[in-house]
């Protein structure tokens, strides 16, 4: 703690935490497994970089279980770039979040797309400075992670797929059932706090506030610019891009289009022209096709 | 996203009587928490992510977000030139954070590439501090806001490194390193007062504004 002199200098605060998710708002948060990579979205317009080992479309492809990062490769992205960093640990595996919290990212994701650690808890997210984002299918999912300490939303979507139906369908739940809240009386908060089995001051603070009270992105399967508008459209803050980007033809490209797509995502003409000329997107898998215990979005609870 | 507020109610905190309109540069960041706080002082607080909606407004509020990504849009969308042009002649312009890193006159830290606006004399650091876990809040003695001091927000933020001699400092740590500063119609803060309850520095600024109109 060799910032300030100031005796009243409080660190780790939820709102440092929550800030930080809400100075990246209306930006993209991109994957990369190389600091060339890193370098590649900080140039293209990124607001961040997830550094994780694999891609979610390899991690699928590959199978076997995903961890954490090598430190040495977390070590390398937080120094190529001045942007800031995050990094995925399992969910529930609290020692690899103090692993990354001691590398100094600037933000964990308590991920379903690494293997599980712990099918029953998640981390506690209050016991560290760093703040985290954590995945959610519903409001009810959002608000328990919010509840364990989580600084910053994703709806979870289908990583490594391709595929932006699951993005779609998550970042609709989650902000319609806010706007079930909103009509609700004071007395129907109670049950919906049960049915939700979230706090019930968390959520009639949702029935008043009519949002997250941190800021809710999207992710999992957005492969093009007008995918990542879509997802603006529908209510989301910003959005991750995974394997949509340097699983592509012109990564370069296709991420600087993702960037402009989300800043003018009401502005079809804008959207149109950074649209062209992108070279192939990536492969992608039909949700549809993917049995089951293949969807990562139904780890995590 | 509402573009401009319905609602002109004249604010009992701002002297005078004409409403003011006050663009806040909408590329990325946390423009929207800036819009309301600008819209509770009764201005006419409005986005601004395209080179014509500079034209009608009084003064420039620049967010906080990634600096490196709102210099890039601001140049591949055509407002970085006019919006140049403009704070050279003298629109009133307050810069949270990002917003301050754009106003310098030189990032010491830049990415490569990366460009400011030039209006501020000073030289800025990005990421001052160190990284996320680093970010703190503070109590911060502001003269030129008056007692109480202002309770002060920092995330991964820059500090001025060179004020130049037109530039008064309004703030410093107790470090002695300076986190807020104003020349003529500029003020820039490394923190972001648009994300507590007081908003003194949002007030001082639309008093700018206000006298340049």
């Amino acid at each position: 703690m060799t910032i300030t002199n100031d005796s009243n200098t409080e660190l780790g605060t939820s709102r440092v935490k929550r800030g930080l998710a809400e100075m990246l708002k209306g930006g993209v948060i991109m994957d990369v497994v190389t600091a060339d990579q890193a370098k590649i979205a900080e140039d293209a317009g990124a607001v961040a970089v997830m550094a994780l080992e694999r891609v979610p479309a390899d991690i699928r492809a590959q199978g076997g279980v995903a961890r954490m990062s090598d430190p040495d490769l977390i070590d390398a992205i937080v120094s190529s770039v001045s942007i800031p960093v995050m990094a995925k640990a399992r969910i529930g595996h609290f020692v690899e979040a103090q692993v990354l919290q001691a590398l100094k990212v600037d933000y964990i994701d308590e991920s379903e797309v690494l293997s599980p650690a712990d099918y029953v808890n998640h981390i506690d997210k209050w016991q560290f400075n760093v703040p985290f984002v954590c995945g959610a299918t519903n409001l009810g999912e959002a608000l328990r992670r919010i509840t364990e300490g989580a600084a910053m939303i994703r709806s979870k979507g289908e990583a490594g797929t391709g595929d932006v139906s699951e993005a779609t369908k998550h970042i609709r739940t989650i902000t319609g059932q806010i706007n079930e809240l909103k009509s609700k009386t004071k007395d129907e908060l109670y049950v919906a706090a049960k049915e939700l089995q979230a706090p019930y001051e968390l959520v009639a603070e949702v029935a008043a506030t009519g949002k997250l009270p941190v800021v809710l992105f999207t992710a999992g399967g957005v492969a093009t610019p007008a995918d990542a508008a879509l997802m603006m459209q529908l209510g989301a803050d910003g959005v991750f891009v995974g394997s949509g980007i340097f699983k592509s033809g012109n990564p370069e490209r296709r991420a600087a289009a993702i960037v402009k797509a989300t800043t003018f995502y009401d502005d079809a003409e804008v959207i149109a022209d950074v649209s062209r000329g992108l070279g192939e997107a990536m492969v992608g898998i039909n949700v549809a096709d993917l049995a089951a215990p293949h969807r990562l979005a139904e780890r995590g609870w | 996203m509402s573009p401009t507020s319905l609602h002109r109610t004249a604010s009992p905190n701002v002297a005078g009587s004409d409403t003011l309109t006050v663009g806040v540069l909408a590329l990325q960041g946390d423009f929207r928490e800036h819009l309301a706080v600008l819209r509770g002082f009764g201005a006419d607080a409005v986005p601004v992510r395209r080179p014509e909606e500079l034209d009608s407004i009084d003064g420039i509020v620049i967010p906080g977000g990634e600096s490196t990504v709102i210099d890039k849009l601001s140049r591949i969308f055509g407002l970085a030139e006019p919006l140049k042009r403009a704070l050279a002649e003298g629109l009133p312009a307050y810069g949270t954070c990002a917003g301050l890193i754009m106003l310098s006159a030189r990032i010491v830290d830049g990415i490569e590439g990366q460009e400011s606006l030039g209006a501020l004399d000073i030289d800025v650091r990005r990421n001052a501090f160190g990284s996320q876990t680093d970010s703190f809040e503070v109590d911060l003695k502001v003269p030129a806001i008056g007692e109480p001091p202002l309770h002060a927000v920092f995330i991964r933020a820059p500090v001025v490194e060179r004020v130049g001699d037109e530039v008064k400092t309004l703030a410093t740590l107790r470090d002695g390193r300076v986190v807020a500063v104003e020349q003529g119609n500029l003020l820039g803060t490394s923190f972001h007062p648009e994300m507590t309850d007081d908003h003194r520095f949002h007030r001082y600024f639309l008093d700018k504004v206000r006298a340049a109109r």
